[in-house]
């Protein structure tokens, strides 16, 4: 087990080093920093004098040493635009991304585990098609046009939650997000209980459970679903990219002060600092969940351990 | 003569009730197939379909609520452009980026899993250890990257990062198909032959592929197309004017206020077609290939 936990600590750092690796050299290829944020005027000389500025004259192997260097103490240089250091600006937004990915999980799992526990049980029934109508719907729907619809209906028409912004951790303001981002991982808890009892409940003991007289909770609840938990364990796993890509989009839309937020602020205004900044927290975020999920994955299922 | 007119019809009969009922047999997934049809039509046909100009302004007709007037069925937007014709416009961009991207992801993909699977070794582990970090990462934010380091929005760049998200999955299909096609005698004897390794990849094992990879491209353009909107919708993907649904839904969300149907239209198109294509995908692989049932 420590050997397991060891190697995929490794490689979660191997990934992240690419991932930065990635993104210094890439957005240095592609364009000058110094030309974007120069005036449309700026005489050559001026160009040079910012570009020394921001130290952007040296060679960019050195510069990205010194980058590395600087994030291992927390450094993770000066915002071009808004002249603050870039961690303080990605350490406030963090807390936020992840508030409303553990809202849109909760709900993602308090509804779409026992919405499919019901489907499996009530096989064929109108519940079931319901439910899979449902599931079918939540997969294929935009996020960003879900919440905005919601925004309208709930917001805007009945008046009964804020639009936009977030007060504290106020609940009204997590409602429509997080329930915008929840939806397709519903979705996914959904079919995948649903196929996951009833493949559990057409096995024997199951079948010998019922014909030992075993009241019916009984069955469904202690042996069914003790059993079928398994597959949707792992995809509580696999879920964090989806809550991640919704968070992104749902941030945008009520102006949620989150990474995907300043990301995307990041990429429009060419801000490199915090492009690398909020890609890399953003990348290991998800690393560090799915290395979490992949160790209580192993523990539970000793087969992962040794395969 | 009259027995040849008797005669001549009837296997045309019979034909056609083969043709129906191997329809029958295949089970068809119509309403997909219509949804798609029209898809198709209106890319192809937008000029001649669209009763305006996308981009024409209408002074005196601005913010007309949908089904008011025939002149514009689905209303205007704030400065009076129809909102039909915008969606019938689209569909093209929609989908000319989605079969843009998802073509040169299958090519770069099935190309890397020919090899991949064919040479075996350290090339395979470290290729496909790289496919398994693409696969489980975030696909927007792995989009979002592509084009932060592309250098911003533009219609180029969201090809270039769609396809960077996709092309994993048909490496990984293609190489495990490889796997045993390289097994079977017609390549060991084509080896023995002394036919370069090129050539067998590209005449002997790259045809045997290609049955997945269509089934894949089928079963990755519903979540291509929504890719493609929420680049657009995050200002990073087509340019903002153009008439793509994910712009006209992010243009909706500036104006929930006042047009809600700006956002709502566009957002139902898109939903609509990828619970098509999400259909029709399963379709195909179901038909095609019930082995790939479990690989989804």
């Amino acid at each position: 087990m420590a050997r397991f936990i060891f190697f995929r600590i490794i490689q979660a750092i191997a990934t992240l080093i690419v991932l930065s690796a990635a993104v210094f050299f890439g957005t240095d290829l592609t364009g000058d920093a110094a030309l974007a944020m120069a005036p449309g005027d700026a005489r050559p000389e001026e160009i040079q004098q910012i570009r020394e500025n921001l130290g952007l004259d040296r060679p960019a192997i050195i510069r990205y040493v010194d980058y590395l260097g600087g994030i291992l103490v927390g450094d993770f240089g000066r915002s071009y635009n808004k002249r603050l250091p870039t961690s303080q600006l990605v350490l406030e937004r963090v807390p936020n991304t992840i508030q409303l990915a553990v809202a849109a999980l909760l709900i993602a799992v308090t509804i779409g585990i026992p919405l499919g526990i019901l489907s499996a049980v009530k096989r064929d029934s109108f519940l079931d098609k319901l439910g899979k109508s449902f599931a079918i719907l939540g997969m294929s729907m935009p996020q960003f046009w879900l919440a905005i619809i919601l925004m309208w209906i709930f917001a805007v028409e009945l008046n009964l939650l804020p639009v936009f912004g977030k007060e504290g951790l106020d609940p009204r303001y997590f409602v429509i997000p997080a329930f915008s981002i929840a939806v397709f991982t519903m979705a996914g808890f959904m079919r995948l209980t649903r196929s996951a009892m009833l493949e559990v409940l057409d096995s024997e003991y199951v079948k010998f459970a019922r014909i030992k007289g075993l009241a019916e909770q009984l069955v469904i609840f202690k042996h069914a679903l003790k059993n079928a938990v398994i597959p949707v364990l792992t995809f509580g796993g696999i879920s964090f990219a989806g809550l991640l890509n919704g968070s992104i989009v749902v941030e945008v839309i009520f102006n949620w002060p989150g990474l995907g937020l300043l990301m995307l602020e990041g990429i429009r205004t060419r801000d490199v600092p915090i492009i690398e900044a909020t890609i890399l927290v953003s990348g290991f975020l998800y690393i560090i969940m799915s290395t979490l999920v992949d160790i209580a994955y192993a523990y539970v299922d000793p087969r992962i351990r040794y395969g | 003569m009259a027995n040849q007119d008797l005669a001549t019809p009837a296997p045309q009969a019979g034909q056609v009730t083969r043709v129906v009922q191997k329809a029958r047999e295949l089970r068809l997934p119509w309403i997909p197939i219509v949804v798609l049809v029209v898809l198709m039509v209106a890319a192809i046909f937008a000029p001649l379909l669209a009763p305006h100009d996308p981009g024409q302004l209408n002074k005196r007709d601005r913010e007309v609520p949908p089904f008011e007037t025939s002149k514009f069925l689905l209303g205007t937007d704030k400065s009076g452009k129809d909102i039909l014709s915008r969606l019938i416009y689209g569909a093209r961009t929609s989908v000319f980026i989605s079969l843009v991207a998802l073509g040169t992801g299958a090519v770069i993909g099935s190309a890397i899993g020919v090899m991949s699977g064919y040479f075996g070794g350290r090339t395979d582990v470290v290729l496909m250890r790289l496919v398994d970090a693409v696969l489980g990462f975030p696909t927007v934010l792995l989009a979002l990257i592509i084009v932060a380091i592309a250098g911003g929005a533009g219609i180029s760049n969201v090809i270039v990062a769609v396809a960077a998200t996709v092309w994993a999955r048909f490496a990984r299909q293609a190489r495990g198909e490889v796997l045993s096609i390289k097994e079977r005698d017609f390549v060991t004897l084509a080896i023995v032959a002394g036919v370069s390794a090129p050539v067998i990849m590209w005449r002997h094992i790259f045809p045997n592929v290609i049955n997945t990879v269509l089934i894949v491209i089928s079963l990755l353009v519903g979540q291509t197309i929504l890719l493609e909107a929420s680049l657009s919708f995050l200002g990073v993907g087509v340019p903002p004017g153009d008439p793509a649904w994910g712009i006209m839904v992010s243009e909706g969300r500036d104006q929930i206020f006042e047009i809600w149907w700006l956002a709502l239209f566009p957002g139902i198109a898109i939903t609509v077609v990828v619970m098509a294509m999400n259909f029709f995908g399963d379709w195909l692989r179901d038909t095609l290939d019930p082995r790939l049932r479990r690989t989804r």
